[in-house]
């Protein structure tokens, strides 16, 4: 239980490092599945930083009061992130299989035909 | 209200109905019946003008009030449609209807040659005429007044292009109405003068509070008025419409002159007195107005050789002599020659008529001569005509002529000197006209020689009756210096329009009797030299040089007005439609649209479908919102 408690400073640093990762990923890169994938780690550097924030919440409320639940609301958020998340996937993936089965490519710089 | 005057509605009422069946059912209808239809109904409306006359005439009559409904009601404003029942209204119905009926069955032969629907459309116009004009004259407020006073423009309008495939009558039609219509915006903001002034537009409200006002209200006002009667009763400088009227068929010239169109003005200053005797500078200034115009139109009624043009200047210098009447305040000698010009210049007018009817159309009196024993009736009607305007005694037009001249001498020599002038210059120019027409050699083709008629039943006997009425008519206002008290116009009018105060002491009956001679020796004189002229049968027509060249062209006023009013207007509008409207107003409009289709084509780019360069740019601005709030915030 006497785990060290480690200072949510890392957990936010961690988190910046995981969203700024996920942005260039998607400026950078061209295919479509690497951007699909930036894109899910900057959803997830959010979590990390939502489940940090409520513990910390939840740990400083603990210990005037044992019995609060107080913090414990985001990491449901959390789920609900991941539900939506878990949707958009599908979703995703399936617009990109059937890119690449018209134009057998997953590159998006070819997407640009709305410009038109 | 008694028994008469819960009729009165009919009696405009009736033309209205007549203009209603000619203009629906002008297909329809055979040609004998639109013109009975149209000459019933206003012989009807002529029989209850003389029984609402006969009820008026009554001892102890006094003005009514006739309400009908609410125009117009809005705020502090109140409008109603409502009548006047007085004697001054009732003259005129008597004028109106009595003449009009008689031009109504003129027509009737006159315009035989028409086809059927154009026949019932000339009648659904007359009809409509007369009801303007009867609406003018019954109106208990301005406003109805004003009502009548476009309605009449319009029939004008209607009436001189009746013949509309020609443009020049077009021209004449439209040129009528726009002269019209600058007069109208006088009357209109009189009204609205009068609104704020008075806070209504009713005769009895305005008359019993304008002495309250200042001089300088009633003097605006009534200058406005008069600029309203000034081109409805053609005056200079707004009468050049009338000349040009002769487009329209005859008869029509004959309504416009005798009975419904220009004796408007008249009225309207009549009915307005009250206002008028207030305002000095206003009288003035029609005194002065009507003096030049008498002289001006006489002037270039000399020098004219086409029958009707002679007519309708006679027409416009007679109105000058009406309106230095009202000027002078005489508004009873304006009244009474408004009737007796109604007798003759409607007898005259029907007379030329059946001079052109029977010369197929020619009205160029240089191509007459010798009509006498072709056309006997129309002849003699057209002598009694020409001595009843020049004011030979005992015709009608002695009587009012005189009673002007005599209102004239009161107030200054100069008016009266120039007066006589005037009345002097009608004399010759009608004895002119008439010894052209009817006596010495015929100068026409030999063809209208043969065919030289009389004019039939119908159109001869309006003539007889008018003549009748130019003989006779005048008798009804016979001066004091011939039998006393015998003015009988004079105190029928009096409740409504004032006797005529003289200034002066009244000059004795001797002096007056003998002025009154020598004008009418002068007169006679004129008569001779017009004869020494132009009775000849071998009378030489040069062309006129000098200064009779200026008046054969009428002083070149329509020139004038070409010049310094039409041409820089046209200029003007050219130049708005042209530079104005084709650069400014449609160069900005079509900028709006050129530049947002520009803008468009630039923003375009930005659209270049590349997501990643949109994302590029939504990451760059969260950051710069980011750093904002982080740092640039207050």
């Amino acid at each position: 239980m006497n785990m060290p408690i480690i200072p949510v400073n890392y957990y936010i640093f961690l988190s910046a490092a995981l969203f700024a990762i996920g942005v260039v990923g998607v400026l950078t890169r061209r295919n479509a599945i690497i951007i699909f994938m930036c894109i899910e780690l900057m959803l997830n550097s959010v979590n990390v930083l939502l489940v940090a924030f409520s513990k910390m919440h939840h740990v400083a409320a603990f210990a005037l009061d044992r019995t609060t639940a107080v913090g414990t609301e985001a990491q449901l958020f959390v789920f609900f992130i991941m539900v939506v998340a878990a949707a958009e996937v599908t979703v995703g993936l399936a617009i990109i299989v059937m890119l690449y089965r018209n134009i057998h490519s997953v590159d998006i710089n070819f997407l640009n035909r709305l410009k038109h | 209200m008694n028994d008469m005057t819960q009729y009165v509605f009919l009696i405009p009422l009736l033309p209205l109905i007549g203009f209603l069946i000619n203009g629906l059912f002008r297909n329809y209808l055979t040609k004998s019946i639109s013109g009975w239809v149209g000459t019933g109904f206003m012989l009807c409306s002529f029989v209850l003008s003389v029984m609402l006359f006969q009820h008026v005439n009554q001892p102890g009559f006094q003005p009514e009030v006739i309400f009908y409904f609410d125009f117009i009601r809005a705020g502090g404003l109140y409008i109603p449609f409502s009548f006047l029942v007085d004697q001054l209204s009732v003259l005129f119905l008597l004028i109106i209807t009595g003449i009009g009926t008689l031009i109504h069955l003129y027509s009737t032969a006159y315009m035989h040659e028409e086809a059927k629907d154009h026949f019932a459309r000339y009648f659904a116009y007359l009809n409509l005429f007369v009801f303007s004009m009867l609406l003018l004259v019954l109106g208990a407020n301005y406003v109805i007044m004003f009502i009548g006073w476009e309605g009449v423009g319009l029939c004008s309008y209607l009436l001189i292009g009746f013949w509309f495939g020609n443009p020049e009558y077009n021209k004449a039609a439209k040129k009528a109405f726009v002269m019209n219509r600058i007069g109208d915006l006088g009357f209109l903001l009189a009204i609205f003068w009068m609104i704020t002034q008075f806070d209504s537009v009713r005769y009895l409200d305005v008359f019993s509070k304008a002495p309250a006002a200042p001089v300088a209200v009633l003097t605006g006002i009534t200058l406005l008025l008069f600029v309203g009667a000034m081109g409805k009763s053609a005056q200079i400088p707004l009468y050049t419409w009338l000349p040009d009227a002769m487009a329209g068929p005859t008869p029509v010239s004959a309504l416009i002159h005798a009975a419904t169109m220009v004796t408007a003005g008249i009225y309207m200053i009549a009915r307005s007195n009250i206002l008028y005797s207030l305002a000095p500078v206003t009288e003035n200034t029609v005194a002065v107005i009507g003096l030049a115009t008498a002289l001006l139109a006489a002037t270039i009624a000399l020098k004219q050789n086409d029958i009707k043009k002679v007519l309708a200047y006679s027409t416009v210098s007679q109105l000058g002599l009406m309106f230095l009447a009202l000027g002078v305040g005489a508004y009873t000698a304006g009244v009474f020659h408004v009737m007796t010009h109604a007798f003759f210049k409607a007898l005259l007018f029907l007379a030329a008529g059946s001079v052109i009817h029977a010369m197929h159309h020619e009205q160029d009196i240089t191509k007459m001569g010798g009509l006498r024993k072709k056309l006997p009736l129309t002849h003699l009607s057209f002598l009694i005509g020409c001595l009843a305007i020049a004011g030979i005694p005992p015709f009608s037009g002695f009587f009012s002529k005189d009673e002007i001249l005599a209102a004239a001498h009161d107030r200054s020599p100069i008016l009266y000197g120039l007066s006589i002038v005037a009345s002097l210059m009608t004399a010759f120019y009608m004895f002119r006209l008439y010894f052209l027409t009817f006596s010495g050699a015929f100068r026409g083709t030999e063809k209208q020689h043969s065919h030289l008629h009389e004019s039939p039943a119908a159109m001869t006997i309006p003539l007889m009756l008018l003549a009748a009425l130019s003989i006779a008519g005048g008798w009804i206002g016979i001066p004091e210096v011939f039998a006393h008290d015998a003015h009988w116009l004079a105190s029928f009018l009096e409740p409504v329009v004032p006797i005529f105060k003289p200034h002066h002491q009244a000059i004795s009956h001797q002096m007056e009797l003998m002025l009154m001679g020598g004008i009418v020796v002068l007169i006679i004189g004129m008569i001779f030299w017009a004869y020494r002229l132009f009775a000849k049968s071998d009378v030489s027509f040069s062309e006129p040089d000098g200064i009779s060249k200026w008046m054969a062209d009428k002083w070149y006023v329509d020139e004038i007005y070409d010049a310094i009013i039409v041409k820089p207007l046209n200029a003007i509008s050219s130049w708005l439609s042209k530079i104005m409207e084709a650069r400014w107003i449609d160069g900005a409009v079509n900028g709006v649209g050129k530049f947002v289709l520009f803008g468009g084509r630039q923003i375009r780019l930005l659209q270049s479908g590349q997501v990643g360069s949109y994302i590029l740019v939504m990451v760059i601005s969260i950051l710069a919102f980011l750093l904002y709030q982080l740092f640039w915030k207050p």
